[in-house]
């Protein structure tokens, strides 16, 4: 078998921030009740907790976020994915759940530097300068779905995979050097 | 003649010079000027001819409002038609050339329009070109546009990018004026985040030309300091060369930044546009003066009071030697101050008022200027440039009294607030009589979610003329301080001077310009107002007023007062016409923003989408996605490349790339519930690991969408989706489950991206399976219509027995970041069994073949699926599923209805795509009747001949028979009607 190859193999763009395809990036959409009593310790079973609304929560290179009052979206390391939806599975027997890898659905992008937020206040109507510690901001970037959060000097950026390309393009265009908002 | 003066000019460096041409004549100006008022410096007071007479015309202004100087700037990929010379900055290499002359600017032959001029009056389009009818199409619009046409429109490429950005905060201030520089300390003192934008390069409006003092300090002073505090507020953004463009509802606004225009090419965005959402927005947009209505007011060498003023103080530049100031305020009389503290000649100032303010009359006592109270201009005289000036009683008919020579005139009708931005989003507006202008009316703001007004406006744009009120009223504005005191009749009166003299004879008023831009006169709006166009909306429109690119940002207020004194009606009562946005152009450019060339739309790629470009495929849009179409080989056209793919499928091995299927996961307790009311077919009853067809309706019954469903887990199925029908569905899905049956148990997941997806067929398909090994792909172990998981050549796979095509098949799904690779491998492997890969049309022209169905082509919306002999697929044991009742309809479950069946022509020719089915006699418009028409239609490589389906009036009943279908030459194609499945119908070769 192959090595998983992401979407754009890993392309980067130096601007005035720097971007960059990461991946592949382990992802697992559950849906589910967060009342649900069983989730905490099916989180708890995969390294995780129940992230507040609209959150993130990071965990020893670990997240969980927050997508809408019954989905979260957990990240972990793309090998990781099968152990993590056999312990879900099983703890989550009992709770009407749907846990589904989409590690492939997705292309995760990196927009890193001390301007970082000015290359995503091209593309998504977001307020970022007021957004909470932890937040994760489901969104788009010009045409297309996408959610982010700040992370380590930067931001993560998450689209789905087909339209990486698309999404690529955008963050150079708006990183482009000599175009910075301030 | 207008030249550069020897001194002065706060705004230019005189120690750097500006190389630029206009209409290829090559010219020098400086650093900090416009290129108005670098043309001005030249002596070029002639800078366009007028829309319709092509009279000569030259700045009248110097700001965003200037309709005259408007040029073609740049050339090939950087060419800008209609920019207006006052506000483009000068820069080095600049090209600019006037508009709207033929053959040059300085002789004109449509200026023999100017002499008809009597016979091209209001409506002399609708008048003149209505009959005979067809006429106005071939004779008389292609003359028109081209003897009237303003600017070139570009024909390369932009060479310059563009860009949006997403701006918040508490206060947006629109206007770096006094007023808007104290409305953000203001703001910003009291911790609101704030955003303050200026049109110009330049901070402080037109304080410092005024000579305004401002809180003891000169206005030079105050808005440095003020500029000073404001830098050291982290909360506060200022951001110049930034137009508030439009205001919407929920206090969302557009702004214009003009980031390099004048530095093109220096690789910056050339415009952005900014779309900000506010909590309150300030307009602190000024006012623009008002033009006199006297007869040639037109000519080169008129200009608004202001402004001239403002080529003077801020660039040096003076418009002719002697310049007559004419005006009906105090205001204009600085100008005539300006003008003689420059050494330059002001013979006489010209009052309309019988008396003019105390003040300005001592100052020009004092500076020894003649000043004529209750006088007017009765003409005009020259024609490129101005020679002198009659004068007349203002309250007279226009006799002459006498003439001065001069070679300028400064003209002032008063002020009119913008009112633009205010007035966008709904807010209304009061006349003053004090001020003969409109004014916010505070009392009926646009409202804001809560009810509150969202738009506060401040300084002159609010009728507060006067310098330290509108510090004052600013401040307690901002403070949320109701204003204490009536500032807008503080101010010093501006009494009504509609028309110059007041009781001017038709000669004089046909030569009295109100829209310089669209050549629209005083004698024009009167007779509109006889002809009867009382509505001011009814009147711009026959007369053409303010519809230029300036939107009579001059000619509105003047227009419709001449309008209401011809229908003897007050002004309030003719009202104004409606403030729309933007308030200056934006370019397509800015609101395209980054959205062109590679990223003008979101293009979805499979993960196999590099290997196709690879290997020359040729792709179709199908959705966002692209596919291949078909993958040409040598000189092959498309058609043989089809052909050879369909061939070589059915004979050995096709490969195609089937990612963008979509792929939905339904889990739950209630999913097969759920399901059966989606598909017209049951689905709860499917074993697990076994795939079913099923077809999905609206709720009206029509044809939705369609596709295999796998039974994956005793509560989890997998929905197969037409390519573009994946989201679609799955929104469809939720809004179900979301709005309708919320308290079922079912949860959905969209996965399409996940997997990629390669359809394995033809008769060769199972020993490339077997040779890949990992898995029984026998027919004993994976029958027709089942699926089961493993592993091929090392991959993790899904392995479906489903057959689009009617041969031997196999859709393998492999998540999408192994896709490359094992669709590489399969074609590496597969070459010793002929393996070629086949393209979306191949997979057409096999489904029809077969008599599959196509969504989008056997089904239009109006379609269900009882037309195209899918009843078999329609439970009959069912309660519900959305579409049952739909169908049960009088209108859709009438037996007269169009039917799917086969079309083989008798000649085996194609029946063209579209083609109707044509039937005897003629409809009640005179139409063919028609009894059916064709749905899909190819030429099948494998029966070597036509085929098509179509959807025929009693078709199925009507096996054997021959129908005409009409052919795009007029003629027809006979066509026998037959089944709709014409190869393999017993469908042995997918069943092996």
């Amino acid at each position: 078998m192959s090595d998983p190859v992401s979407a754009l193999g890993g392309q980067s763009f130096d601007g005035f921030a720097k971007v960059s395809e990461i991946g592949p990036v382990g992802m697992i959409s559950l849906r589910c009740k967060l009342a649900e009593k069983p989730l905490a310790a099916a989180l708890k079973g995969i390294g995780l907790g129940l992230p507040d609304t609209r959150r993130i929560l990071h965990k020893e290179g670990r997240s969980a976020g927050w997508m809408s009052p019954d989905e979260l979206l957990i990240i972990l390391p793309y090998a990781e994915v099968g152990d993590a939806l056999a312990s879900l599975s099983k703890s989550l027997a009992n709770v009407h759940h749907l846990a589904v890898d989409v590690s492939d659905a997705r292309a995760v992008f990196r927009i890193e530097g001390a301007k970082s937020a000015q290359v995503l206040a091209k593309l998504s109507p977001v307020d970022i300068g007021a957004m909470a510690e932890g937040e994760l901001r489901r969104t788009r970037a010009a045409q297309v779905a996408a959610a982010f959060w700040a992370q380590e000097g930067g931001f993560t950026l998450v689209c789905f995979r087909s339209v990486a390309g698309y999404v690529m393009g955008l963050l150079s265009a708006s990183a482009k050097p000599g175009s910075e908002l301030v | 003649m207008s030249t550069r003066l020897a001194t002065g000019g706060r705004l230019i460096d005189r120690g750097v010079r500006k190389s630029f041409t206009f209409n290829g004549r090559r010219l020098i100006g400086h650093e900090g000027d416009t290129l108005a008022s670098a043309l001005l410096a030249n002596d070029q007071m002639l800078v366009g001819r007028s829309f319709k007479y092509h009279r000569p015309r030259g700045i009248v202004a110097a700001g965003p409002e200037e309709p005259n100087a408007l040029m073609n700037l740049g050339r090939d990929d950087r060419l800008e038609p209609n920019q207006r010379a006052t506000t483009t900055e000068l820069f080095d290499g600049l090209e600019a050339a006037s508009q709207n002359h033929w053959p040059s600017l300085e002789f004109d032959v449509g200026v023999v329009n100017n002499a008809l001029a009597r016979f091209l009056p209001a409506g002399f389009y609708y008048k003149t070109f209505i009959h005979p009818r067809a006429f106005w199409k071939h004779v008389f619009e292609p003359i028109i546009r081209q003897s009237a046409g303003l600017g070139k429109a570009p024909k390369s490429r932009d060479a310059d990018h563009y860009e949006q950005a997403y701006a918040f905060c508490d206060v947006l201030i629109i206007g770096g004026g006094v007023a808007g520089l104290q409305a953000a300390l203001t703001a910003g003192e009291a911790g609101k985040s704030v955003i303050l934008l200026e049109q110009n390069a330049h901070w402080g409006g037109r304080a410092p030309v005024d000579g305004d003092m401002l809180e003891g300090e000169t206005a030079e002073e105050w808005i440095k300091s003020a500029l000073d505090a404001l830098a050291t507020m982290k909360n506060v953004t200022l951001r110049n060369r930034c137009t508030g463009a439009g205001v919407y509802d929920h206090g969302y606004v557009l702004a214009n930044e003009r980031v390099a225009d004048h530095t093109p090419g220096d690789g910056r965005p050339k415009q952005r546009l900014w779309r900000i959402r506010a909590g309150h927005i300030v307009t602190a947009t000024g006012a623009i003066e008002r033009p006199l209505s006297f007869a040639g007011n037109d000519i080169p060498g008129v200009m608004l009071a202001a402004s001239l003023r403002d080529y003077v103080v801020n660039f040096g530049v003076s418009l002719g030697d002697r310049t007559v100031v004419v005006t009906n305020n105090d205001d204009a009389y600085l100008t005539a101050f300006a003008l003689i503290e420059a050494g330059l000649s002001v013979p006489a100032i010209l009052d309309a008022r019988a008396q003019a303010g105390e003040a300005v009359l001592a100052r020009a006592k004092a500076m020894g200027i003649r000043v004529e109270q209750g006088r007017a201009i009765a003409k005009v005289k020259g024609g490129k440039r101005v020679t002198g000036v009659q004068i007349c009683l203002q309250a007279g008919e226009g006799a002459p009294i006498e003439e001065i020579a001069c070679d300028a005139v400064a003209m002032s009708g008063g002020w009119s607030p913008v009112v633009h931005l205010w007035s966008h989003c709904g807010g209304k507006l009061n006349w003053s009589d004090h001020l003969s202008a409109f004014l916010p009316d505070l009392a009926r703001p646009p409202l804001g979610q809560d009810g509150s007004a969202m738009v506060t406006p401040v300084g002159a744009a609010l009728g507060v003329y006067l310098a330290d009120d509108i510090i004052a009223a600013t401040k307690a504005a901002l403070s949320g301080q109701a204003l204490v005191e009536d500032y807008a009749a503080k101010a010093p009166a501006i009494p009504p001077v509609w028309v110059m003299p007041q009781g001017a004879p038709i000669q004089l008023r046909s030569k009295m310009w109100l829209d310089y831009q669209n050549d629209v006169k005083v004698s024009d709006v009167q007779l509109a107002a006889r002809e009867g166009f009382e509505s001011v909306e009814h009147a711009k429109r026959y007369t053409t007023l303010g519809m230029a690119t300036d939107q009579g940002k001059l000619s509105n207020i003047n227009g419709l007062a001449v309008l209401s004194k011809a229908l003897n009606a007050d002004i309030p009562q003719v009202g104004t016409t409606t403030f729309r946005p933007p308030y200056t152009p934006v370019t397509i450019g800015a609101l395209a923003g980054e959205a062109r060339g590679e990223i003008f739309q979101p293009l979805r790629r499979t993960p196999m989408h590099g290997w196709h470009e690879a290997n020359g495929a040729y792709m179709e849009p199908v959705g966002l996605w692209r596919r291949p179409y078909c993958f040409p080989r040598g000189s092959e056209t498309h058609e043989e490349a089809v052909i050879r793919e369909v061939n070589n499928t059915r004979e050995n091995l096709g490969l195609l790339d089937a990612s963008t299927l979509g792929k939905i996961i339904v889990k739950g307790p209630d999913a097969g519930r759920f399901l059966d009311m989606l598909y017209t077919n049951m689905m709860s009853n499917l074993p697990v690991g076994k795939c079913r067809y099923g077809l999905m309706c609206n709720e009206q019954g029509f044809l939705s969408d369609d596709g295999v469903v796998a039974r994956i887990a005793e509560d989890t199925w997998l929905c197969h989706t037409t390519s573009g029908g994946a989201d679609r569905i799955h929104g469809w899905m939720e809004d179900w489950l979301q709005c309708e049956w919320w308290d079922w148990k079912v949860y959905t997941a969209n996965v399409t991206e996940q997997y990629a997806q390669v359809a394995v067929v033809g008769p060769k398909a199972r020993k490339l399976l077997e040779k890949l090994g990992g898995m029984d792909v026998s027919a004993e172990a994976l029958p027709f219509m089942q699926w089961a998981d493993g592993v091929l050549a090392g991959f993790p796979v899904r392995v479906f027995r489903i057959s689009f095509s009617g041969e031997l098949s196999y859709e393998i799904a492999i998540p999408a970041s192994h896709g490359a690779a094992f669709w590489e491998m399969l074609h590496r492997e597969g070459a010793e069994f002929g393996a070629m890969p086949y393209g979306t049309e191949g997979l057409h022209v096999m489904r029809a073949e077969k008599g599959f169905i196509m969504i989008g082509d056997e089904t239009d919306g109006t379609v269900i699926p009882q037309d195209l002999g899918l009843s078999w697929a329609i439970s009959k044991k069912k309660a519900d599923f959305l579409g049952k009742r739909g169908q049960e309809r009088k209108h859709l479950a009438d037996p007269d209805r169009w039917q799917l069946v086969g079309l083989e022509t008798l000649d085996g020719s194609v029946i063209p795509d579209g083609s109707y089915a044509v039937a005897d006699g003629t409809n009640e418009n005179g139409q063919k009747n028609t009894e059916g028409r064709v749905t899909s239609t190819y030429y099948s490589p494998t029966l070597k001949r036509g085929i098509a389906m179509g959807l025929i009036k009693h078709g199925p009943a009507r096996m054997g028979q021959t129908v005409a279908f009409n052919k795009v030459d007029g003629s027809t194609v006979q066509a026998k009607i037959v089944d709709a499945v014409f190869y393999d119908k017993e469908g042995a070769k997918q069943n092996v």
